[in-house]
């Protein structure tokens, strides 16, 4: 049974086309479609119910070693405000999930964690805990807006205080208040997001967030503002090449064959030693543009100029800035550089493509 | 929805315009077009290609999905849209222009609706 972040009633009204996403019933796009959904992000901004995200809250003086131990980044050198990405490995060095680490003070830490393994990472989360700190998912309590774009700031700024929002990419600031008019609404606001653009995530109770969803949108109205649904995130994302759970992660591979940052020769975490233990990656994740004519998606194999069956697709799509499809795909870590022709078997024919370097898009900050 | 009269219909959603008695035009109608979302691409059928009723002969993809298209009748493809290649946008834009293939020496038909009864198929379809 799917359930319904805070704004399912907004989407249904405006029109989105609902569908299940990591237990959740969500928009996948509104009848703008995902194609101009994309471009409003690229171009001036778009707004994201991102609800179905997961935080789990961990305080109190054993709080930092937990996270260390947990999760594959360093965060003792953390400043309060920041946010890091990183992921939890299992045993196996494998990948539990990637997530962010929201430094709210030394002793207290923010956790978010994708949707669709809420309750696996809370379970792992739950079953290594040790010593004197206080855990809570806090998920219910939260709900989560992400407005991207290069209009994001005069947006943001129509409703609330410069101070309050973050000047520096993975950086948020708490306690900020915005004020939609009718009333003033608390949220923490983290620059930081899933489109490779720039733009902001915004917490707010669950109560406020319709409120917030509709009074953003109306501040953007005048520029250019829409929207967006889990297709457009899906095409941004994979624009800018970020990682999906479930595509380019899960339980087996693991942080260094997807090129993912993960220090070795640091501090311990769980997994560490089992990927030192795999010795050199064996595959690697590597980005394709497609040069024949079709789509290479998840799943789709890949072949070497000689034939030779190398590797698989782990997200694919056609990118709707940079007019091409995209895929990342896993392939032998030895060889296949950028320039590397390989093809790609599209329902049984085989397309041509290129090695390209990741990222496909980047916008400089 | 757009639904001209004039065409018929298939059930899962093809549009067919005789030409004459065995030749035709064949693509996907605006209910289909708005169902399957921005179209990205479309994977022609290739002209001397036989067409069977109720098989697959082509399938155009969207950004998120990859579909079928069924053909309405059994004849050989004889001319293919190659506009849409460039443009598989057309396909949104304009359903009922953006022909797909002309089908010739036709010699068997799938039942088909007029546009009445499309329409009336959309309402029980629909959920």
């Amino acid at each position: 049974m799917e359930r319904k972040t805070p704004l399912f009633g907004e989407h249904e009204r405006s029109g989105g086309k609902i569908v299940p996403f990591g237990g959740y019933l969500l928009p996948v796009q509104y009848s703008t479609g995902v194609i101009a959904e994309h471009m409003a992000v690229r171009t001036k901004a778009g707004l994201f119910d991102v609800s179905h995200m997961a935080e789990l809250m961990m305080e109190g003086p054993d709080a930092a070693a937990n996270i260390q131990r947990l999760c594959t980044t360093d965060i003792s050198s953390m400043t309060d405000g920041q946010v890091k990405y990183a992921m939890m490995c299992n045993e196996k060095g494998g990948i539990v999930d990637d997530l962010v680490i929201c430094r709210m003070r030394p002793d207290k830490y923010m956790l978010v964690v994708n949707a669709g393994n809420h309750a696996k990472d809370a379970a792992w989360v739950e079953s290594h805990l040790t010593g004197d700190l206080m855990y809570s998912d806090i998920s219910e309590s939260m709900a989560q807006i992400a407005l991207q774009g290069p209009n994001a700031d005069i947006i943001l700024k129509k409703l609330c205080d410069g101070k309050y929002i973050p000047v520096k990419y993975y950086h948020f600031v708490e306690n900020g208040v915005m004020d939609i008019g009718s009333r003033k609404i608390g949220v923490l606001i983290s620059q930081t997001g899933y489109t490779g653009e720039h733009g902001y995530e915004l917490y707010c109770r669950p109560e406020d967030a319709v409120d917030l969803w509709r009074a953003l949108l109306a501040a953007g109205a005048g520029e250019g503002l829409i929207p967006c649904g889990l297709g457009a995130r899906d095409t941004l994302r994979l624009e800018a090449s970020m990682p999906l759970y479930g595509h380019e992660m899960n339980d087996d591979i693991s942080p260094l064959e997807a090129g993912l940052p993960c220090r070795l020769d640091g501090k311990d975490f769980i997994g560490r030693q089992a990927i030192i233990d795999r010795g050199r990656p064996a595959i690697k994740r590597v980005g394709l543009k497609i040069t024949g004519r079709g789509i290479a998606r998840e799943h789709c194999l890949v072949y070497n100029s000689a034939g030779e069956e190398i590797g698989w697709v782990s997200s694919g799509t056609h990118c709707p800035y940079l007019g091409y499809a995209a895929a990342m795909a896993y392939v032998p870590s030895a060889g296949y550089e950028p320039g590397t022709e390989v093809a790609v078997d599209v329902r049984g024919r085989k397309v041509e493509a290129v090695i390209v370097p990741l990222p496909f898009y980047r916008i400089i900050r | 929805m757009n639904i001209p009269e004039g065409l018929k219909y298939s059930k899962t959603h093809e549009w067919v315009k005789m030409l004459d008695a065995a030749s035709c035009l064949v693509g996907i109608t605006d209910f289909a077009q708005s169902e399957l979302g921005d179209l990205v691409f479309i994977n022609l059928p290739q002209t001397g290609d036989e067409a069977v009723m109720g098989e697959t002969f082509c399938d155009v993809e969207s950004v998120k999905a990859v579909s079928d298209v069924i053909s309405p009748v059994t004849g050989t493809v004889s001319e293919v849209n190659e506009e849409l290649l460039d443009s598989p946008q057309k396909l949104n834009e304009d359903a009922y222009g953006a022909w797909i293939a002309k089908i010739e020496n036709i010699t068997g038909t799938e039942e088909l609706m007029d546009a009445s009864a499309y329409e009336a198929f959309l309402q029980t379809e629909e959920a």
